[in-house]
């Protein structure tokens, strides 16, 4: 079965179309990469596909299912997560406290439990805070868990951000520009953190301004323009494609 | 709960139950019981607006309705006061319900401005609704809470404990709600409901608990007004009423739990020593309320906080992996 | 017959105030995305300062509007300065806050300078005239001439100056308006020095035929944000028309249906509006 897949994903704002008849599918567990010019329309493609804003036409078929007209909050249950590019972390408190809520997709506590301190809350809390124990040590945060994520670095929000998408147990994670903001070197940590994902079978698609990066850690690539595909393939193709090359001249710089 | 807090918190209690005892003084004890009401209604706007973002400016409104609900209960359809208690709270909640479904659908500024006008609609029925509300004239002669067996709630010093007792009921609840999962929840949407959504929270469903839960604890807050000043006017239902309960919140803290005590004890305590002051105690407030948000948005239980954390942070604790996790920072004061 | 056209020029002349202070309210909001709530103490502060140049220092009725025009525009500025712009990087809710905390020291500070009685202010304008069999207070003329010259001024500016439509093109973009060197920081303010000199206009224009009183801008600011919402926040088009929409149905609400609900109609129309569509009318759709 196609572990995530698109058909003819269409999104129009107005009488612009942003993401035109977009067909594309995503290998499990593999890294795959969206690129493309800026304003090529891959942050609305993004959102299409990681469920965050409905498509005008066309569907996201998940592990056999039709997840188009989902809220995000029903695809996160089945198992898709995803980060943004500002990370919208809660500033003042310590990573760990903003990891615990990760895993509350997965528990069934309700303020009933809450008032009463009932054993099925406390079995949960335990749960969520092992659960957010268990991520912050796979993204190697332990040294900063208890502080504030105010102070950490562009890098270290990023690991947080992507450690509370793990905290939701997902098969898939959307990485939105990952690596924006960040110096070359943590910018290698990062790639490494993602290969480790797909090490543990998370499956990893994101969206990147960083061509070198991309090239060398992406397993499928798929290039939009102006809201169309106009390539998909391994990195060695895409770079070797004339249409990509035109594009990437055409719009400008290239990184 | 680090064990300072455990015993400031008890000695906190204490220090009320005796108040009456040491106090001897009338007035006092009735401007405590007043300030213990008008913390209740704090609580219930600071669980929504400091805990999940949503400035409610309606939520005189609900005071109103749950004071009127009750009033209305035990004068006109001479109700025994605790069923008629338990009524109006499901009347603001109930009410609560339906505003909460449709106002929740819009965000920030259009919150803020849909539940302004739902605050008026509220006051304006109030107001105008003669036959059934004594508009402009006002509820005469709401009853004081009915006896529990030998517990009689006559005097103003038993009055001042049954009130006493809802303040920490509600206390106890937002605690336990606050630092739950649910409470958890309730912070993420605050943060970003964005990414809230994307980690799998429904937030319509969450929010809207919530909303209903405030009002209710407005409803309480105004029913127990009711019955303490066994008087009320379309007054209560004013924006200037919801403008009171944001200053006692933002000068405490909101999103602290123990923000709308400090911040009403506080204000009420100063405008009681600003006598003078009067109708232009606000001609303070006003611009205490414009700066605390420019450099302490957190009001002054935040404010503390955030100094306690930064000197802890320079002694910051090794991760441990074990079963008993060490008791994360209390973040909120 | 003759009641209706009574009524609808009576609709005009609220309707009238009610643009112009939207109009203000829409200018600020366009440009810095901050629903103003102080704005109607801007309004009322704009009523006071009219009225005490006039009883005060006996300045004639047009001199004392100009007066109040600047100092209330100076207001509006320094609100700009020291409130809203340290908190432009805030969460959305805090600056609604500082906005009611602004609000609520306005409001204490005119009752503490001018008193909570109701006042009259005097107007020069007091004649009755006759117009086809109609009788019209020239006050109330005064205010629907008045308010449209203003209008037609202001739109002139926003469009035919080059301030004015660096003021449009900040409020359609404003990183936008940043890179194309507009000081975004000086538009600010000459946004809330109108915002506040319009507000001034229409308070001492409505003055002489409502009264003066600390809290004369609560129920006009409230429906300033059904307008705005009605027409679109922002919109400059949108206040003006949906001032004299709300003016209309005000004024026949009161004939037709009843006087003591016809301050609700503005709200049940906002509930309305917001029910169908959350994000107002003529919102700019998805991003």
């Amino acid at each position: 079965m196609i572990f995530l897949e698109t058909k003819k994903l269409t999104k129009k704002f107005g009488g612009l179309v942003a993401v035109n008849n977009v067909d594309f599918t995503i290998e499990q567990g593999k890294i795959n990469a969206i690129i493309g010019p800026n304003g090529a329309g891959k942050s609305t493609f993004f959102n299409l596909i990681s469920g965050f804003h409905p498509p005008s036409s066309g569907q996201v078929i998940f592990k056999g299912h039709d997840v188009t007209k989902l809220p995000s909050n029903k695809i996160a249950q089945l198992g898709v997560a995803r980060t943004f590019q500002t990370t919208n972390l809660f500033e003042q408190s310590s990573v760990l406290d903003n990891i615990i809520v990760g895993h509350r997709l997965r528990t069934k506590s309700n303020l009933f439990d809450a008032i009463f301190r009932t054993k099925r809350l406390k079995t949960e809390e335990a749960l969520c805070r092992e659960k957010a124990m268990e991520v912050i040590e796979f993204v190697e945060l332990e040294k900063v868990a208890y502080k504030p994520v105010a102070g950490l670095s562009q890098e270290e929000k990023k690991r947080t951000a992507f450690a509370l998408a793990l905290a939701t147990n997902p098969e898939i994670v959307f990485l939105d520009e990952p690596a924006a903001g960040v110096n070359p070197d943590e910018t290698e940590g990062l790639a490494v953190l993602m290969k480790k994902m797909t090490l543990k079978g998370i499956t990893v698609c994101l969206i990147e301004h960083k061509m070198q990066m991309i090239m060398k850690l992406a397993d499928k690539i798929m290039v939009l323009n102006y809201g169309e595909k106009i390539a998909e393939g391994k990195p060695e193709d895409i770079q070797n494609n004339q249409a990509v090359i035109k594009a990437y001249l055409g719009g400008g710089a290239i990184a | 709960m680090s064990k300072v807090q455990r015993i400031a918190i008890l000695v906190l209690i204490l220090l009320a139950i005796i108040f009456p005892i040491i106090s001897q003084n009338d007035y006092f004890i009735h401007v405590m019981t007043l300030s213990f009401i008008w913390m209740i209604g704090v609580y219930g706007l600071n669980l929504l607006a400091g805990y999940t973002g949503y400035l409610s400016l309606a939520h005189a409104g609900f005071f109103a309705i749950g004071a009127y609900s009750l009033g209305l209960l035990t004068v006109k359809a001479e109700m025994n006061f605790w069923p008629a208690l338990l009524l109006s709270l499901v009347i603001t909640g109930v009410i609560g319900f339906f505003v909460g479904l449709i106002s929740l659908r819009t965000k920030e500024h259009f919150f803020a401005i849909y539940t302004l006008c739902v605050g008026y609609i509220i006051y304006l029925v109030i107001d105008k609704w003669d036959s059934l509300t004594e508009g402009v004239r006002g509820l005469i002669g709401i009853p004081a809470p009915a006896n529990i067996g030998p517990l009689s709630f006559e005097t103003l010093q038993s009055h001042y404990y049954l009130v006493l007792f809802f303040l920490l009921l509600v206390v106890l609840i937002m605690y336990r709600i606050v630092h739950s999962l649910s409470g958890r929840t309730y912070i993420a949407i605050r943060n970003s409901e964005d990414l809230a959504q994307t980690i799998g929270i429904s937030t319509m469903k969450n929010k809207l608990t919530v909303f209903v839960i405030s009002t209710v604890i407005a409803g309480l807050s105004g029913a127990l007004y009711a019955s303490f000043v066994r008087f009320i006017g379309p007054d209560i239902g004013s924006i200037a009423i919801v403008f009171d309960f944001l200053t006692y919140l933002l000068v405490g803290g909101i999103g602290t739990l123990s923000g709308p005590i400090v911040g009403t004890i506080l204000i009420v305590v100063l405008s009681q020593r600003l006598q003078f002051l009067q109708d232009y105690r606000m001609l303070v407030f006003g611009p205490v309320l414009t700066l605390l948000i420019i450099f302490y948005p957190r009001g002054i239980v935040g404010a503390v906080v955030s100094w306690t954390q930064k000197r802890k942070a320079s002694v910051h604790q090794p991760i441990i992996r074990a079963k008993k996790l060490p008791e994360e920072q209390v973040k909120e004061g | 017959m003759e009641i209706l056209i009574q009524q609808l020029f009576n609709g005009m002349t609220i309707g009238s105030v009610y643009s112009l202070v939207a109009l203000g309210l829409t200018l600020v909001y366009g440009i810095l995305h901050i629903p103003n709530f102080a704005h109607g103490a801007l309004y009322m502060m704009g009523g006071y300062i009219t009225l005490t140049m006039m009883t005060k220092y006996g300045l004639h009725y047009w001199l004392a509007i100009f007066v109040s025009i600047l100092v209330v525009g100076v207001i509006g500025v320094l609100m700009e300065r020291f409130v809203f712009h340290p908190l432009r990087e805030a969460p959305p809710i805090h600056d609604k806050i500082a906005a009611i905390g602004i609000l609520l020291f306005l409001e204490a500070f005119a009752q503490f300078v001018w008193g909570a009685e109701f006042q009259s202010m005097p107007t020069p304008y007091g004649q009755v005239v006759q117009i086809f069999g109609l009788t019209f207070t020239m006050q109330r003329l005064l205010i629907v001439i008045s308010a449209i010259v203003v209008m037609i001024l202001l739109t002139l500016f926003l469009k035919k100056t080059f301030t004015g439509s660096t003021i449009i093109a900040m409020s359609q973009n404003r990183e936008g308006a940043n890179l194309v060197g507009i000081n975004t920081n000086r538009v600010a303010m000459l946004t809330f020095m109108i915002s506040g000199g319009l507000a001034a206009i229409a308070a001492s224009l409505s003055a002489p035929i409502n009264l003066v009183f600390p809290a004369m801008g609560q129920l006009v600011i409230l429906k300033a944000f059904v307008i705005i919402i009605l027409g679109g926040m922002g919109s400059v088009p949108g206040a003006i028309l949906g001032g004299y929409i709300l003016g209309f149905s005000e004024s026949l609400g009161a004939t037709y249906i009843s006087n003591d609900y016809k301050d609700i109609i503005a709200f049940v129309l906002l509930v309305l509006i917001l029910s169908v569509k959350p994000t107002g009318l003529f919102s700019k759709g998805g991003h």
